[in-house]
C-alpha cells in the first residue's frame, strides 16, 4: 500500500555543531531530494566541524526530526501483505472468565484470525522480573484489571481489526474488585513482600526529640503520553524466527519475551530499535506484550504484523507512574534539624509486581532527598490491587520519595515559624553528617555549593520579602516561593544490570560504525555516543555513525533506564575505541619505525613522530597492515552493591545533584495558578553535551511539573480508567511553562571515574519541579500566615489548591488570625 | 471520489468521505512525516496545512478536504517562512524525541504568517494546542521569535 518515499533522504548525515548560521547550510543541501539539490561545486562547502565529547553538537536527528523524515515504526514502508492487529480487553477489573465466542469476530470483514492464551506455543507470562504477568487471560481464570488482553484480532487494515474487536461475545462472572490502594492495603494484599531500610533506633529519636510530627500524605500516579504510542511490527524470519521492529527501551527483554512466548532460542528473534517517539519508562516493560501478542500471530500465519494502541486502548492497558501513600513521624529540635524519622511509603503497584520491587526500593532510598536523617526506620509496601500493573517512569520512585521528605521538611517549618529554606538548609547533607539512611558516605560539598549558590543567584530572600509584602497588600491573589534541593542515586539497583556492550567499527574510508545496548527516545543518547567515539580517535564528529540498536549485534543489553545510557553505553563504546587504538597506535609505531607514545590522533589526523596522516589514509594503511578495525568493548560499573536483608549497601555508583527555586501566583477564589519564574542550578558533571543536557532539564522539570500539578489520573469504583485522552488528562503545553525560565549547569567534574567524568541526566532533573509544588503549598500558607501547612497531595490541580487555602483560612480563623 | 493537491501535487483519491485526511496522507501517499498522536485533534501532532490553515488532519475528513490545497512537513522548507522556522528550529536545538515537532512546525510557521512579530503571550496562546511530552516549549518559544526576527517583514 504504502508508496517508498524519496528514500536518499534517509540516508543523511546530520550530526553537525551548530555554529552561527550554518544550519542554513545544512538545510538546502540535506533537506532537498538528491536530485533537486544543488550540485557540489556550486554548493558552500559545510565547514568541518568537532562536535565531539564537551561541545554542544546538535541531536543526530535534528535535521530528520524538523523535515518529517525521521523514521518511527509506524513509518516503515510495509511489506505487502502486512496484517493488522487489535486487542479484546477485559471488561471488568476483577472477574472470572468463563466464556469467549468470536463467531462474529471472525465473520467481520477482513479478519484473519483470533489468538488466544490458547495459541501460545511456549511460555504465557511475560513478566519482566517476577512472574504475574500473562499475555491473555487463561479461560477460567480471573481478569486483574480492566482492559487486561483476552484475545487479539488480526485483520487486513487497522480500522477492520479495532472494529472486529469489539465484537467478541466474553462471558464473566464478576467479582468485586480492589481499586484504591488502601483497598489493597485494608485487604492486606501485596504482589511483594515489605522491605525495611532501618539505621539505628528511630523510635527512640523521636520520642526523645524536642518536637514531633505526625502526618502523612497522597501522591498521585502520572500517564506516560509518550506522543508516540506502543506499537511494534514484526517480520517472520529464517527458521520460524521473527524480527522485531519494536518501540522500546530495552529490546533485550522484548528479545528474550518473545523466545520464551514463541518457545524458541534466543538466537531465533531480532529485537530493533531505531528510535521512539518518546519513552519516559513506559516503555521499558509495557512495549513486550505488544511484540509477544503480534509474534504469536506471525509465528501462526507467517506473515508481516503490525500492533499499535489505540490513544485511549495505551492509557488505559499500559501501567504508569505508581501513586504512593506516605505516613510519618518526625522527631526534630528546635532549629528545626531531624533526629529521627519514621517513615512508610506504600506504592499503588496494581495487579502484579512489574518492576515495583525497584520503584518502591528507590522512593525509600530517596526519602532522604538531600537531608541527613539520623535514626530512620523507612518500611516499603507493595499493595496489590485491581488495576493495571504500574511501571517506570522517569524517576522510578525517587521523585514520591523525595515528595514524602519534602512534605516532612514544610511541615517542621510552618510548626517552628520558620522559612522553609531555612530548615532545608539545615537539614542538608554536611561536614559529619554525610551518611544516607542505607549507610553510604557522600560529599556534601556539591550539594552544599549547589543550594548556596541558586539561593544567591536567584535572590531567594530578596524575592521572600517582595512576596511577603505582595501578599500583605493583597488579600485574594497571593504569591508562593520555595528553593527545593535534589539529589539523586545514579546506578540501576539490580547490580546486574549495570552493564553494557558497544560494538566500534572503523571502515578503510575512515568512517567509523558504532552500535551499543542503549536506545534513542530523545535523550540524544546517539549523539553523546558519537561525540565520545570521534573524541577518543581526535576526529569530526561527522566521521560516526550510531546505527539502529539490535539485539543481533550487541546481546544481553539492559534496559536504556536509570538515567544510564551515556554512563554504561558511552563507556563501553570508549573501552571497544580503547581496544582499536592501541592496536593502531601498535602498528604505527612499527609501521613508521616510531615509539608508542609518538603516536597520537586529533584534528582529523594521526601524528606519527614527525608525519602527519590523513586519519582516512591512515585506516587504510591500517587495514592493509593486517590491523583488526573492530572492537567490540565491555563495561560495568565499579563499587556498587546492596545487602537487602540489612537494608545497608553501596547502592549508587555516584549522586547527581540540583536546585531549583519557583514562584507561584495563586488565585484564591478558583485555586488557579501560574509559575511566574524558575531558576535552576544542576549538576551534570562534566557534560558531554551542554545543549542536550539543558534541554534535558528544561523537559525533565516541565515533565514533572506536570505531575506535581495538572496530571491527574483518576479511576471509578469499578476500576475504569476515567483519565482515558488527553479531554480528561491535562499535560503541560507551551501555556504552562514557568514565565521565566532560567537554567544554568554546575559543571564540575565527576569526581568518580565516569565516560568524560559527565554525570548522568536524563531523570533526576525532573524533582526540581517539587518546587513549584512547594511554592503552591507555600502560598496557601500565606493564609494562615505561614503558622500552618495545609495538606496538598499532588497532583496540585486548582481545585485541591482552592481546598488548602479554605483549609488555611480555617485555621488561621480558629487562631485568631482571621 | 475525492480530489485534493497535496504539496502542489494533485491527487485523485477513490476512498470513503470520512476517512481522516491524515489517512490518506500516511497509508496512501506514503507521507508519513505528519504523525498520529491522540486522534481527537487534542495533541497537534498531525497539523498540516490546509488552504494556508493550520489544521489536525486526524479529524479532517477527506469530505472536507475535498478540492482543497494541503501543506505537509515534507514540503514546508519550499515556503520562506516555513524555511526559516525549521532553520530556527535547528539552531536552537528543540527536537528531543521528534515525534511531535513535525506538528509544532506546521503551527510555528501558520503563527508567523498570521503575525510575523508574535509576543510570548501570542506563542503561548497559538502553540498551546500542540503537546511536547519531552517538554520543549522553552525552545520552541526561542526558535519563533529566532525565525520572526529573520523572516522579513
Amino acid at each position: 500500500m504504502r508508496n517508498i518515499r524519496p528514500g536518499d533522504a534517509f540516508a543523511e548525515k546530520s550530526s553537525a555543531i551548530v555554529e552561527a548560521d550554518s544550519s542554513s547550510t545544512l538545510l538546502s543541501e540535506n533537506l532537498l531530494p538528491k536530485r533537486q539539490r544543488p550540485r557540489k561545486s556550486s554548493a558552500k562547502k559545510v565547514q568541518p566541524k568537532q562536535g565531539s565529547a564537551g561541545k554542544p553538537s546538535i541531536h543526530e536527528s535534528a535535521i530528520k526530526h524538523v523535515s518529517g523524515l525521521a523514521t518511527y515504526i509506524d513509518d516503515i514502508p510495509e511489506l505487502s501483505g502486512t496484517l493488522h492487529m487489535a486487542a479484546g480487553g477485559s471488561a471488568h477489573a476483577r472477574a472470572k472468565v468463563i466464556a469467549m465466542n468470536f463467531e462474529q469476530v471472525l465473520a467481520a470483514p477482513g479478519v484473519v484470525d483470533v489468538f488466544t492464551a490458547e495459541d501460545v506455543p511456549g511460555e504465557l507470562d511475560i513478566g519482566p522480573v517476577f512472574s504475574g504477568d500473562p499475555l491473555f487471560v487463561t479461560m477460567g481464570k480471573e481478569t486483574q484489571f480492566v482492559g487486561q488482553t483476552l484475545f487479539v484480532v488480526v485483520a487486513k487494515t487497522y480500522e477492520q481489526a479495532c472494529a472486529a474487536a469489539k465484537l467478541a461475545d466474553i462471558q464473566y462472572e464478576v467479582l468485586t474488585p480492589n481499586v484504591r490502594l488502601q483497598e489493597g492495603l485494608d485487604a492486606q494484599e501485596f504482589v511483594l513482600p515489605e522491605h525495611v531500610i532501618a539505621n539505628g533506633d528511630a523510635n527512640q529519636a523521636i520520642n526523645s526529640a524536642e518536637f514531633q510530627l505526625r502526618d502523612g500524605g497522597y501522591i498521585g500516579g502520572q500517564e506516560h503520553f509518550y506522543l508516540e504510542g506502543q506499537i511494534c511490527y514484526v517480520l517472520p524470519g529464517e527458521d520460524n524466527g521473527v524480527h522485531v521492529f519494536t518501540s522500546s527501551q530495552h529490546p533485550t527483554e522484548v528479545q528474550k519475551l518473545v523466545a520464551e512466548v514463541l518457545d524458541l532460542p534466543s538466537h531465533k528473534v531480532i529485537a530493533e530499535v531505531r528510535r521512539m517517539g518518546g519513552g519516559f519508562g513506559g516503555k521499558e516493560t509495557q512495549a513486550a506484550a505488544l511484540a509477544c501478542a503480534a509474534s504469536v500471530a506471525v509465528y501462526h500465519l507467517q506473515q508481516p504484523v503490525k500492533f499499535r494502541l489505540p490513544r485511549k486502548h495505551d492509557m488505559e492497558a499500559t501501567g504508569k507512574r505508581h501513586d504512593f501513600k506516605y505516613d510519618y513521624e518526625v522527631g526534630f529540635n528546635q532549629d528545626g534539624v531531624i533526629e529521627g524519622l519514621n517513615m512508610t511509603l506504600a506504592g499503588l503497584c496494581g495487579c502484579s509486581p512489574d518492576l515495583s520491587q525497584g520503584i518502591v526500593d528507590r522512593a525509600m532510598f530517596h526519602a532522604d532527598n538531600a537531608y541527613f536523617i539520623n535514626q530512620s526506620r523507612v518500611l516499603g509496601l507493595c499493595p496489590r490491587t485491581h488495576t493495571v500493573s504500574n511501571t517506570a517512569f522517569r524517576g522510578f520512585g525517587g521523585p514520591q520519595g523525595m515528595v514524602a521528605i519534602e512534605a516532612v521538611i514544610d511541615g517542621i517549618a510552618r510548626s517552628l515559624g520558620e522559612d522553609p529554606l531555612t530548615i532545608r538548609k539545615r537539614n542538608l547533607y554536611r561536614d559529619g553528617a554525610d551518611t544516607t539512611h542505607y549507610g553510604q558516605q557522600l560529599d556534601p560539598s556539591v550539594l552544599q555549593e549547589v543550594v548556596s549558590t541558586l539561593e544567591t543567584s536567584s535572590e531567594y530572600w530578596a524575592r521572600r520579602e517582595a512576596v511577603k509584602s505582595f501578599n500583605a497588600a493583597n488579600p485574594f491573589v497571593k504569591k508562593g516561593l520555595a528553593l527545593t534541593p535534589v539529589k539523586f542515586g545514579i546506578s540501576f539497583t539490580a547490580q546486574h544490570l549495570n552493564q553494557a556492550g558497544a560494538l566500534v567499527h572503523v571502515y578503510t574510508d575512515g568512517s567509523i560504525l558504532v552500535n551499543h545496548g542503549g536506545t534513542e527516545m530523545g535523550q540524544g543518547l546517539y549523539t553523546k555516543i558519537a561525540q565520545i567515539v570521534a573524541d577518543e580517535f581526535g576526529v569530526d564528529v561527522e566521521r560516526v555513525q550510531v546505527s539502529a540498536t539490535r539485539t543481533d549485534k550487541v546481546a544481553n543489553t539492559s534496559p536504556t533506564a536509570a538515567s544510564s545510557g551515556t554512563d554504561l553505553n558511552g563507556y563501553a563504546a570508549k573501552n571497544a575505541c580503547q581496544e582499536i587504538l592501541q592496536n593502531l597506535k601498535a602498528f604505527a609505531a612499527a609501521h613508521y619505525n616510531v615509539d608508542v607514545s609518538a603516536v597520537s590522533f586529533s584534528n582529523d589526523q594521526v601524528f606519527v613522530g614527525e608525519q602527519v596522516v590523513n586519519f582516512a589514509d591512515f585506516c587504510l594503511q591500517a587495514y592493509k597492515g593486517r590491523v583488526p578495525l573492530m572492537a567490540y568493548g565491555f563495561y560495568k560499573t565499579p563499587k556498587i552493591y546492596y545487602d537487602r536483608d540489612s537494608g545497608h549497601g553501596h547502592p549508587f555508583f555516584y549522586f547527581a545533584n540540583g536546585a531549583a527555586c519557583s514562584e507561584v501566583l495563586v488565585d484564591s477564589f478558583t485555586g488557579e495558578y501560574k509559575v511566574l519564574r524558575t531558576d535552576i542550578l544542576h549538576d551534570v558533571g562534566k557534560s558531554v553535551n551542554p545543549d542536550l543536557d539543558i534541554g534535558q532539564i528544561e523537559g525533565a522539570f516541565i515533565q514533572g511539573m506536570g505531575w506535581l500539578t495538572t496530571e491527574e489520573l483518576l479511576w471509578d469504583d469499578q476500576g475504569r480508567v476515567m483519565s482515558n485522552s488527553p479531554a480528561s488528562y491535562k499535560i503541560p503545553t507551551a501555556f504552562d511553562v514557568p514565565r521565566e525560565f532560567n537554567v544554568a549547569l554546575y559543571e564540575r567534574e565527576n569526581s568518580v571515574d565516569t565516560v568524560f567524568n559527565s554525570k548522568a541526566v536524563g531523570e533526576p532533573p525532573l524533582m526540581l519541579a517539587i518546587s513549584v509544588w512547594s511554592a503552591l503549598a507555600d502560598a496557601c500558607a500565606s493564609f494562615a500566615n505561614y503558622q500552618y501547612a495545609p495538606r496538598l497531595d499532588p497532583p496540585a490541580t486548582p481545585e485541591k489548591v482552592l481546598k488548602a487555602i479554605e483549609d488555611a483560612k480555617l485555621f488561621a480563623a480558629s487562631n485568631g488570625q482571621a | 471520489m475525492t480530489t485534493l493537491t497535496v504539496n502542489g501535487t494533485k491527487h485523485e483519491l477513490d476512498l470513503p468521505d470520512d476517512t481522516p485526511l491524515l489517512w490518506a496522507l500516511r497509508d496512501i501517499l506514503g507521507m508519513t512525516g505528519t504523525k498520529f498522536g491522540c486522534g481527537m485533534a487534542l495533541c497537534g501532532a498531525c497539523t498540516v496545512h490546509m488552504d494556508g490553515q493550520p489544521i489536525r488532519s486526524c479529524v479532517t475528513t477527506l469530505a472536507l478536504a475535498n478540492g482543497k490545497s494541503i501543506t505537509t512537513i515534507e514540503a514546508i522548507q519550499a515556503d520562506p517562512v516555513g524555511k526559516q522556522v525549521q532553520e530556527a528550529w535547528l539552531d536552537v536545538g528543540v527536537a528531543q524525541c521528534g515525534f511531535c515537532q513535525a506538528g509544532q512546525i506546521m503551527s510555528a510557521t501558520a503563527l508567523l504568517k498570521k503575525n510575523p512579530k508574535p509576543s510570548d503571550d501570542d506563542i503561548d496562546s497559538f502553540m498551546s494546542g500542540n503537546i511536547c511530552r519531552c517538554g520543549t516549549y522553552n525552545r520552541i518559544k526561542k526558535a519563533i521569535h529566532k525565525a520572526a526576527d529573520k523572516t522579513e517583514v
